[in-house]
């Protein structure tokens, strides 16, 4: 049986790569991503719609929309 | 996104960059820019300070995103590397700390007080109109003026960068980015394997 998987877009941070700037938090309308003790950025999946604003601000590039299963 | 005062501390630090004009010793104040990110990360264990109230960040955001004076293009891979983010941190303390000791120096008397700022360690702008005597030691304006040189070379590299490539750039690079971001990792070492496994 096959079932209907809705696809959806998410976040998804580079972590290693990541310099903890916040400039992605700043932007995201629905607060779905911050700065996890200074070290690197998070994104919270449920909310995190992939409307992918904060990879357009990050200045070192590392954040990346994918598909997810939802 | 409701803006909160901390979102004007961009003001603070185009102020800073203008008073260097009229009067170096206005340097001094660029400590605050030192003290404050190291304090929240030694104290409190995260980047507050490049996350809510970096004044110079702000002002690269501003001028290359909504004055819109940035290709908005990514960065070399190169340049956000750790090799290059490391090694421009140690070579920015090396120069720092010479200009420390020349500082030193002018102070113990063995070096006269030199009216320049130095840009991008090599140019040497004659700065003299910006400095009128005070009642210190000159050694204080020594200070002032390599402190001045510091903070202007890091916003002209930093607007550089925000030309080329995004607004924030500087960030990627930044000597206290770097340094407060190790400090966080330093100290949430044992906490970051425990978030790790949830
Ligand atoms: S993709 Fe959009 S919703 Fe998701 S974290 Fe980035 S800015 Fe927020
Ligand atoms: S903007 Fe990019 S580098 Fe900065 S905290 Fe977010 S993901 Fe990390
Ligand atoms: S990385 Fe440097 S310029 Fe950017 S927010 Fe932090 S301290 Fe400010």
């Amino acid at each position: 049986m096959e079932a209907k998987t809705r696809t959806r877009r998410s976040a998804f941070v580079d972590t290693d790569a990541c310099v903890a700037c916040g400039c992605c938090v700043k932007v995201c309308p629905l607060n779905a991503i911050a700065v996890f003790r200074g070290v690197a950025a998070r994104v919270d999946p449920k909310r995190c719609v992939g409307c992918g604003r904060c990879a357009k601000e990050c200045p070192a590039s590392v954040i990346e929309i994918r598909e997810v299963q939802a | 996104m409701k803006k909160r005062w901390y979102d004007y501390l961009w003001i603070f630090s185009l102020a800073y960059l203008i008073l260097g004009f009229f009067n170096i010793l206005f340097a001094w104040l660029g400590l605050l820019c030192f003290f404050i990110p190291l304090m929240i990360s030694i104290a409190g264990g995260t980047k507050g300070y490049c996350n809510r109230y970096c004044g110079r960040g702000q002002l690269f955001g501003l001028l290359g995103g909504r004055f819109g004076l940035s290709r908005k293009k990514d960065i070399p891979k190169w340049m956000k590397s750790k090799g290059f983010r490391y090694g421009f941190l140690i070579f920015f303390f090396v120069m720092f700390f010479q200009m420390l000791w020349i500082t030193c120096l002018v102070f113990a008397g063995t070096r006269e007080l030199n009216e320049v700022v130095t840009l991008l360690w090599t140019l040497k702008l004659p700065w003299d109109w910006a400095y009128h005597g005070t009642l210190f030691h000159p050694g204080v304006a020594q200070f002032a003026f390599g402190f001045y040189s510091v903070m202007l070379t890091s916003t002209v590299l930093g607007l550089i960068t925000m030309v080329l490539f995004k607004p924030r750039s500087w960030c990627v690079y930044c000597p206290m980015g770097t340094m407060t971001q190790l400090i966080c990792k330093a100290k949430n070492r044992t906490g970051s394997v425990a978030a790790k496994e949830t």
